[in-house]
């Protein structure tokens, strides 16, 4: 019911922001402001959310301070907003935020409808299944009759809608609104089925629950999650700052320039790569209409896109994940920067 | 010639009677109250058996078994048997204070301090009311200057970051400030005698009523912007508390409005008869009987808006709740989401029992003053 509202109300905003006036440029407003707002999700740890001190912390929390790195040579310049998949999207349209980084799936629906625009994914994902191991269930055609948690609005509810026509198996749906609400449902015994990212899965099942190993994740991954920034579709000019912001992280691991090394690399690269990325030669900064140095600030402040996974998600952090299809390309990950 | 009345009631003086004798003491209650026969008993048995075993569980989860500290990362809570309370030492500062600055945190813990002293003063009843409500007035406005700052070196902190229970006690102060004049002029505008004026307000109630809170902050918050002239920017927090104010005045208005109708029609009369005019019979001589009718369905509201005030989560701030839950996903603590939802239980449950007491003082305090006026 309240997601129907939800609909309803996104589809007016978007309306209205159709209708809207065209407003000064993203990079003006910004630059007015003093910081980059950014929508963030909030409750996803190793994505954005709050430590015990307050501060923020993520994979999304860091492109949005190298967003404010790359426009104020500052990544402390940026606020954030907490969001709900209800509001992330409508908080964009109506100018309420400048980007929003808050695990948004790019689908095409969400890329045409709402007049916003999908930038390079920052993390691929794709949904899973996870079920206790008592069950018995080895893959997803012998669910029949389960009862499935899911998110409402969330892209897990239309993976189940598509398993239940692929394989032609009913499933019951129990619609829950919080994450947390899901695990301790699930664990608790009041659904057989967990649907979630991969990623979500893992960490869910190494975090909460009673005992990992008396649950598995199906072999089958249904869907493609890529997840990363979106912006509002009228504003080519910081649509491709956002955009190179992130392709900067991505050329600046597949270089070899992290946030300790990248002082060198300035002094002494001879690669032409590395010099066109960190404005030796021409960073690009003319074109976006951005400082010379702000390709070397993000990397200098916040890094390249392996360091910041390794300390939000990865080897570094409670959740551990593996690289997988987020490795660079040269590693056979999808991780890919356009030559500079 | 005139006949009396036929009366069923005794004429002439009543026998008296010495008061039933009530057996007093430590047996005589268990007889009567607990033993009284032996159905009675077998209850009294089972229900105290089965609430000496819960107590037992809930004091063992809660204290005997309980982890009270751990290291940063949560590793002593992992074996524990019982309750992990070393949960709300690491994120009480995010509960409380949200994503509030953290050096500054303390402007927010003052804050809190300056709502419970004078609540708590106030309950003393010491002073008088006019005292009470200018310092109230006061506590709220440095509630906002300290929070905002921006003054005598305090850093400016903008209304984003704002957080917790400083926000909830601020979001709550001005609904009700906002909200209780205006439910007033609501609840006479509808029982006015000029159409238009009944119209606006029969309207806003049902309209407001009618549609939910959350839609209606949603609205305020993040729909409102697109509709006003760009160069009027008014704060989200402003706009969401007018909403706030709005719906707490719609549900307000026909709580006081039920009470000007239990006002016999003979006192306003007597009133006009007097020569007094619609406002000052309205101040004088209805609002005071009114509202003093109303207190107990007035501070079911007010004890409503101050949980009412978890909705501005939608906003993307962090009160108390959200502020839990948000800090509750961290992956070395995110078991132990019980104690943290079982502390701010006890914060809203502790805070909203002292209004309803003071509620029900204020309603003992009328009751006196009316037996003393009949007298």
């Amino acid at each position: 019911m309240r997601n129907y509202l939800a609909t309803g109300l996104v589809a007016l905003s978007a309306l209205a922001a159709v209708c809207g006036p065209a407003g000064a440029s993203t990079l003006d407003t910004v630059k007015k402001n003093g910081v980059v707002t950014c929508a963030v999700n909030g409750s996803r740890p190793g994505f954005s959310a709050v430590d015990s001190k307050g501060e923020w912390h993520g994979i999304d929390v860091d492109t949005c301070r190298a967003l404010a790195a790359a426009v104020f040579g500052d990544a402390s310049k940026v606020k954030f907003l907490k969001t709900n998949n209800q509001t992330r999207l409508t908080a964009l349209q109506t100018g309420e935020v400048d980007v929003t980084v808050a695990n948004t799936t790019w689908t095409r629906a969400r890329d045409t409808d709402l007049g916003l625009d999908f930038v390079s994914p920052t993390f691929y994902d794709g949904q899973g299944l996870m079920v206790p191991k008592a069950l018995g269930v080895k893959n997803a055609q012998e669910l029949d009759g389960a009862s499935v948690c899911v998110r409402p609005g969330s892209t897990s509810e239309r993976v189940v809608a598509d398993i239940q026509k692929k394989f032609g198996i009913k499933l019951k749906l129990v619609v829950i609104d919080d994450q947390k609400e899901i695990n301790t449902a699930f664990f608790g015994g009041r659904c057989d089925v967990a649907v979630q990212s991969t990623s979500g899965l893992s960490s869910t099942r190494a975090a909460v629950a009673p005992n990992p190993d008396d649950y598995v994740i199906l072999p089958q991954i249904f869907g493609k999650d890529p997840m990363g920034p979106v912006v509002r579709q009228d504003d080519p000019q910081w649509r491709d700052i956002v955009q190179w912001t992130v392709f900067t992280l991505f050329q600046a691991e597949e270089s070899g320039v992290t946030s300790k090394n990248v002082d060198e690399m300035k002094a002494d690269s001879k690669d032409a790569t590395v010099r066109r990325l960190l404005g030796v030669d021409d960073s690009g900064g003319k074109g976006l209409g951005l400082d010379p140095a702000w390709a070397y600030n993000v990397i200098k402040q916040v890094g390249n896109y392996g360091e910041v996974f390794d300390r939000n998600v990865g080897k570094d952090s409670p959740l551990k994940l593996e690289r997988g299809i987020n490795a660079q390309y040269t590693d056979g990950g999808l991780i890919y920067a356009p030559p500079l | 010639m005139t006949t009396a009345p036929r009366s069923f009631a005794y004429s002439g003086t009543a026998a008296t009677r010495t008061p039933p004798e009530v057996p007093r003491g430590v047996r005589a209650f268990l007889h009567r109250h607990l033993f009284n026969s032996p159905l009675g008993g077998v209850a009294t048995f089972v229900l105290g058996a089965v609430i000496a075993i819960v107590l037992w569980r809930v004091l063992q989860w809660s204290v005997v078994d309980a982890v009270w500290y751990s290291p940063g990362d949560g590793s002593a809570c992992r074996d524990a048997a019982g309750a992990c309370w070393a949960v709300i030492a690491e994120k009480y500062r995010v509960i409380l204070f949200g994503a509030y600055p953290y050096q500054q945190q303390w402007r927010g813990a003052l804050v809190v301090a300056l709502w419970l002293g004078w609540g708590a003063i106030s309950a003393t009843r010491l002073l008088s009311v006019t005292l009470r409500l200018a310092g109230w007035a006061v506590v709220f406005v440095a509630s906002i200057l300290l929070l905002g700052g921006g003054f005598l070196g305090l850093e400016a902190v903008g209304t984003d970051v704002w957080g917790g229970l400083p926000l909830t006690f601020i979001i709550f102060g001005g609904t009700v400030a906002g909200g209780l004049p205006l439910a007033v002029l609501l609840a006479l505008g509808r029982r006015s005698q000029l159409p238009v004026v009944r119209f606006i307000c029969v309207a806003t109630i049902e309209g407001v009523r009618g549609i939910p809170l959350l839609a209606l902050l949603f609205f305020a918050a993040l729909i409102l912007p697109l509709f006003l002239p760009p160069q009027l920017t008014v704060d989200k927090l402003i706009r969401a508390e007018v909403g706030m104010i709005v719906f707490f005045a719609s549900y307000a208005a026909e709580v006081i409005r039920g009470g000007l109708q239990a006002i016999p029609e003979g006192q306003d009369e007597a009133a006009k008869a007097l020569g007094l005019g619609y406002w000052l019979r309205t101040r004088k001589i209805i609002l005071p009987q009114a509202l003093a009718i109303v207190v107990p369905a007035l501070f079911n509201d007010i004890i409503r808006a101050f949980k009412n005030t978890t909705f501005f989560s939608i906003l993307g701030l962090f009160d108390v709740l959200g502020a839990t839950k948000a800090a509750l996903q961290d992956p070395q603590w995110v078991r132990y989401g019980t104690e943290g939802y079982l502390f701010v239980f006890l914060l809203y449950f502790l805070i909203c029992s002292a209004m309803s007491a003071y509620g029900s003082s204020i309603e003992r305090d009328n009751q006196r003053r009316a037996r003393k006026a009949a007298r």
